[in-house]
């Protein structure tokens, strides 16, 4: 179980985040919406211990993860695979040096062990045989499912999305949200995935939750969050121009 | 407007303490984590590659040169006292003592260091080094260890080479052009040389290599913005190499003096 409590963050002056609080059930999927800079990927950092929450705990199996030490930290996040937003591939190495990095840096698994292993997070992702390209050979959308792929290769317990959808073709995205739905089906997995997709969002989701403002405004399974009241949740999923987020 | 110079100049220097705040902190974590298994040599293999045997050509031309004019401007006023003679005692102190330390580290820090700034920081800002970080893998223990291994290791190699290339560069004037016996040139400059000559010639040079490394880690992980911040933190890492070699030269220097009189 994932348990984020009153965290706040504040960038030289900027305050992004106000006091977040949200709980995700192990095995569960948490969807965050939210406009573009409200703190979504910055939430997300704070979660595998990138940043440090100015106040406020981060509960990961019942360790409150801003106070671990490194040692502690790193045996954690090796359960924690995460997919940024722009992919974030080393671009030094291959494909497959990429999405094995993580095999490779800890576990001294056997060469052909390793290969397979590469080779079956990257059919997951729709993208097999490519191992040997450079990132830089890659499209914007092939870079996000290697990002995935990555993430996967560690057989993680977490699974943290920043617009995994973004950027990838519609079939792709389909396949990446049945994808997202079989880890959590068949595996298990925990995951918390940050979209602005609310057609991925309503259909990988178990909560949906909306940052708004640096608070967690509302949440709720998606039948609720599209029935809401809330004249701001309203108009963010419905993507109205006009409304109470635009009128301020 | 003496206000605001004085403001501006306080800034500088505020903002240059902070910086030597933060690598104070990075050099710390550094040696920390150099000791901290896994010890991974490849990667200071790689590093060492880059940073030596790749600056080879570049060291080569620049010494080369150096003992040229060095040699030529002597010898405008030796040949007027008349002790040509003196020439190679003169370049090779000079070279061995101070050029060839200090030339070497500018050359690698000019060349090393801003593609060192210039790799991590675009590494910053596209996410890499957070991505390091979320795989469980120490961005000091992965990025900044090797090179500063590396570097602290080859500026030592790479300066005995400009040296003797320098003094090479010196020799092929003295004795194809001024005529001096190529045997008495060699003793000349062999009598010259002491041993601690070559010691704190050379010792010193394990820190300006740990500068540079330091340095352009520093500035490269503090990359601010995209592409534009990359360029402006390259040209800060050289900067400021440049100043902490001097900086580091004269304490050296003058500590040298006291030690070894
Ligand atoms: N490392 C940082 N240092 C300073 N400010 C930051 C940093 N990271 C993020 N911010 C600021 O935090 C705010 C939120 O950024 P964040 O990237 O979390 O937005 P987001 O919700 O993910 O937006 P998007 O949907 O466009 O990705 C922005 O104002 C950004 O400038
Ligand atoms: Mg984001």
């Amino acid at each position: 179980m994932i348990e984020i409590l009153g965290v706040e963050k504040n960038f030289n002056g900027n305050i992004v985040l106000r006091g977040v609080d949200l709980k995700i059930d192990r095995g569960s999927t948490c969807v965050i919406i939210g406009r573009s800079g409200c703190g979504k990927s910055v939430l997300l950092k704070h979660i595998v211990g990138i940043l440090k929450p100015d106040k406020g705990k981060i509960i990961i199996n019942s360790k409150d993860i801003v106070h671990l030490s490194e040692e502690d930290l790193n045996a954690l996040r090796l359960k924690i695979g995460m997919v940024f937003q722009g992919g974030a591939l080393f671009d030094s190495m291959t494909v497959g040096e990429n999405v094995g990095f993580g095999l490779i840096e800890h576990n001294h698994t056997s060469d052909k062990e390793l290969r397979e292993t590469i080779e079956e997070s990257l059919s997951l992702v729709g993208l097999s045989g490519i191992a040997s390209l450079m990132p830089s050979d890659l499209s914007g959308g092939m870079k996000k499912r290697v990002a995935l792929a990555r993430a996967l290769c560690i057989k993680p317990e977490i699974i943290l999305y920043d617009e995994p959808t973004t950027g990838v073709d519609p079939i792709s995205a389909d396949s990446i949200n049945e994808l997202i739905k079989n880890l959590h089906d068949k595996l298990n997995v925990t995951s918390i995935v940050v979209t602005h997709d609310m057609k991925s969002a309503y259909r990988v989701g178990d909560k949906l939750a909306m940052l708004y403002q640096g608070k967690i405004i509302a949440q709720g399974s998606p039948n609720e969050i599209q029935k809401t009241e809330d004249p701001i949740v309203h108009q963010f999923i419905n993507g109205l121009a006009h409304g109470p987020i635009t009128e301020t | 407007m003496f206000d605001n110079f004085f403001i501006i100049i306080g800034r500088h220097i505020i903002s240059f303490l902070y910086f030597l705040g933060g690598l104070g902190n990075l050099a710390f974590k550094t040696i920390y984590f150099s000791f901290i298994p896994p010890y991974k040599k490849g990667r200071i293999f790689e590093q060492a590659k880059k940073a030596g045997l790749d600056s080879l050509p570049l060291v080569s031309l620049i010494a080369l040169f150096i003992g040229f004019i060095f040699a030529l401007q002597t010898a405008y006023f030796m040949q007027r006292i008349g002790s040509e003679l003196y020439i190679a005692s003169l370049v090779a102190l000079s070279i061995v003592r101070e050029l060839g330390p200090v030339i070497t580290a500018l050359v690698v820090a000019g060349r090393v260091g801003a593609a060192i700034t210039a790799e991590i920081g675009s590494m910053q800002v596209t996410e890499q080094v957070d991505a390091l970080e979320t795989l469980a893998v120490s961005p000091m223990k992965y990025l900044v260890v090797p090179r500063f291994l590396a570097l602290s290791l080859m500026l030592p190699l790479l300066t005995i080479y400009a040296d003797a290339v320098g003094i090479l560069g010196s020799y092929i004037i003295c004795v194809f052009r001024l005529g001096i016996s190529s045997s008495i040139y060699l003793r000349v400059t062999a009598e010259a040389l002491f041993y601690k000559d070559l010691f704190t010639g050379l010792f010193k040079t394990i820190f300006f290599g740990m500068i540079i490394a330091l340095v352009s880690c520093y500035e490269g992980f503090n990359v601010k913005g995209g592409a534009e911040g990359v360029g402006q933190a390259t040209t800060r890492s050289v900067v400021f190499s440049f100043i902490m070699i001097i900086i580091a030269d004269s304490i050296f220097t003058a500590l040298f003096y006291f030690i070894f009189p």
